[in-house]
């Protein structure tokens, strides 16, 4: 599987978890770690399961996601 | 603790035509994806220097702030009719007008219907999320029977206050609109639908093919009382049997 | 080269509009106003301008709101109800600094009133009508080509300060017919650019048009900036006429077409020996207060005549304060006062 990888801008995530429902691989979880406004920001807690899909980037309603994918040559 | 994305190819960031604003909405408010939808079709079609944004009054009233764009905060139900004074204006310009339940169901019914009966080269984003967020949660023509506002405490009784209008039903029976579609953004296939669909509808303005109204079955987890999660699910099991997704009209 | 026509107030105005480079006009039919309205249906979209009958009147102004915020010339009209609708799009147009033009054809009220001229709607013109802190320039023409001259007039000070401004003018006038010299036409395209419109916002920052912030410091700011610029407007822009005060020890305070039969029974006074004159403003805000102020320490009484309970009668009063005498004399529900019937009231107060 490719490997991909998730980096939240902790800042901008309002703790909503629709990213954490959204992901297929159980790669996020809440942080446990409040953010500047109080909120409980998600985090990859399993970034090594990541493949990059970025449904929780498409989900996020504060576009706190960026995904990052491996290149695969075709 | 940094991720590791050393050998990786960014496939997913914010859209170049959003500023850097942070949205003033609520947690897992379905607005913030929609104006991300927004910009990139705006990014795709390459239209930003050339597109017109009207922010109508509601929890989008701020919705000026978050495109490189220029931009009207219009007056409350009148966007449709200020959109019009705009395109009619300077018709190369790119004109999309964003409103909630109220704004464009409500108040702003008579500008709505008729901007799309005229055929207006615009895009409208209409935003039904069943109830009236920004003003504390009241009733709203679009919510459903039984549900609890601000104003029906004890759930909408259709007896006192009717049903929940299918808005974009009455403007498909209109001859002029060129693209009428309900979509919503609960899971991922319906994010990834509503994203042709928004595409789709700035599109065949850009290709001067008349009035596309886009809506959007969105959450209001803060004055609905639920989860964003749960909010979803709400939208995915009750809302769209009230309100079906899909394509009314698309004569592009 | 001017032309010259016979034409009515309403055509006159409407065709004014168009030669001024009007680029857009919105409007929903309203008795006694329709001709501007045909007018412009007929003519606009032969020029390639637009013309749309809208749903509503506040769509309309709302569709001028729009219009204006992109940077072209555009205009309503209406009659007093509708123009009650139109307060809610004034008050933004107003709050947003955008231009543009607001045409009442005044006829008889409140609620439906009738379609007969009045001058009833003076203090929705002047003192708000719609809600804030703010003003439109207001122009009352009173004869048909005045009315051609104030709404050329109209666009040029709407441009100038960023501003509605609105024409007062009356179902008489709208109707009755006289000949006109109309101006040269200015072709939309040959206006300035306006560099804070919504025209796109390449190479540039993005230009936002609104009337709102949040914070109180900010729209405090935004306020005050929009009371420095009715000050300037108040220093800069009043009109007025004066027609026989030099000697007068009675004068007439009216305008619109109220002021032009006064000026027929400042003949029949002076032919009966009574110093009559007339007062006239045209622009109804800025109200001209100080040269009303100076006139009536020369005159014993300032008579008020309007077609209304008494609305201009109050600007009047704060101008001229125990300097002379201030009664009134109106019509109302749409009556029109015949020259006979203000030369009676002159005479009372004659002595």
């Amino acid at each position: 599987m490719p490997k991909g990888a998730v980096v939240i801008d902790a800042e901008r995530c309002k703790g909503c978890g629709l990213c954490i429902a959204a992901c297929p691989q159980q790669v996020l979880a809440f942080s446990g770690t409040l953010n500047r406004s109080g909120y409980n920001a998600a985090h990859a807690a399993h970034p090594e399961k990541c493949i990059g899909c970025a449904f929780c980037a498409m989900t996020c309603p504060d576009i706190a996601i960026e995904v990052y994918k491996e290149k695969v040559a075709i | 603790m940094p991720i590791d994305v050393d050998g990786l190819v960014k496939v997913f960031e914010r859209p170049r035509s959003l500023t850097d604003a942070r949205f003033t909405y609520c947690p897992g408010c379905h607005h913030g994806i929609i104006t991300r939808i927004i910009g990139q079709a705006i990014d795709d079609l390459d239209i930003a220097e050339r597109t017109v944004g009207l922010a109508p009054v509601g929890c989008s009233v701020f919705a000026y702030l978050w495109y490189r764009c220029d931009a009207l905060q219009a007056a409350h139900g009148r966007a449709s009719a200020v959109a019009t004074g705009v395109k009619r204006a300077r018709p190369d310009l790119i004109v999309f007008a964003y409103q909630g339940d109220g704004d464009f169901a409500s108040i702003g019914t008579a500008e709505s219907i008729h901007a799309a009966n005229r055929g207006e080269n615009i895009t409208v984003i209409f935003v039904n999320n069943q109830i009236y967020g920004m003003t504390g949660g009241e009733l709203a023509p679009t919510t459903l029977v039984g549900q609890k506002t601000a104003t029906t405490p004890d759930g909408r009784d259709p007896k006192l206050f009717g049903y929940p209008i299918r808005f974009s039903e009455m403007i498909a029976q209109l001859d002029a609109p060129a693209y009428v579609t309900r979509q919503a953004l609960y899971d991922t296939k319906r994010i990834q639908d509503a994203t042709a669909a928004i595409k789709k509808a700035f599109e065949y303005q850009v290709e001067g093919k008349g009035y596309s109204l886009v809506e959007v079955l969105s959450t209001c987890p803060t004055n609905w009382r639920m989860s964003p999660v749960r909010s979803n699910e709400h939208v995915a099991d009750v809302v769209t049997q009230v309100f079906p997704l899909g394509d009314l009209i698309d004569r592009g | 080269m001017a032309e010259r026509l016979l034409l009515r107030g309403n055509e006159v105005i409407a065709e004014a509009a168009i030669r001024a480079g009007c680029q857009c006009y919105f409007a929903y039919p309203i008795t006694p106003q329709a001709e501007l309205l045909e007018h412009m249906a007929q003519h606009m979209p032969r020029l390639g301008r637009t013309f749309i009958q809208a749903e509503s009147e506040t769509a309309a102004v709302s569709m001028v709101y729009g219009a204006a915020a992109a940077g072209v010339r555009t205009m309503t009209s209406s009659s007093s109800p509708g123009i009650s609708l139109k307060q809610e799009g004034i008050s933004y147009l107003a709050g947003a600094n955008l231009p543009a033009v607001i045409v009442n054809i005044v006829r008889g009220g409140p609620g439906l009133g009738n379609i007969a001229p009045s001058q009833c709607d003076y203090f929705q013109a002047t003192k708000g009508g719609g809600h804030g802190d703010y003003h439109v320039i207001v122009l009352g023409p009173s004869t048909v080509p005045e009315a051609g001259e104030l709404t050329t007039l109209a666009f040029d000070l709407a441009d100038r300060y960023r501003i509605p401004v609105l024409i007062l003018a009356d179902g008489l006038l709208g109707q009755m017919m006289e000949p006109v010299e109309l101006p040269d036409p200015v072709e939309p395209d040959a206006l300035p650019e306006k560099e804070w419109a919504t025209t796109g916002a390449a190479g540039r920052d993005p230009n936002i048009v609104l009337s709102f912030d949040l914070d109180p410091e900010v729209l405090k700011r935004m306020n005050l900036e929009l009371q420095a610029k009715y000050r300037e407007i108040e220093a800069n822009e009043i009109r007025l006429e004066e027609t026989a005060t030099e000697d007068a020890d009675i004068v007439i305070a009216a305008h619109g077409t109220i002021a032009r039969i006064a000026k027929s029974v400042v003949r029949m006074a002076r032919a009966e020996g009574i110093r009559l004159g007339l007062f006239r403003p045209i622009t109804l805000w800025p109200f001209p207060y100080d040269p009303l102020r100076v006139l009536s320490d020369r005159v014993d009484t300032v008579l008020t005549v309007e077609m209304s309970a008494g609305q201009m009668w109050e600007d009047v009063r704060l101008a001229v304060a125990e300097r002379a005498a201030t009664p009134f004399y109106g019509e109302v529900g749409g009556v029109v006062p015949t020259p006979r019937g203000i030369l009676n009231e002159v005479r009372k107060h004659a002595d």
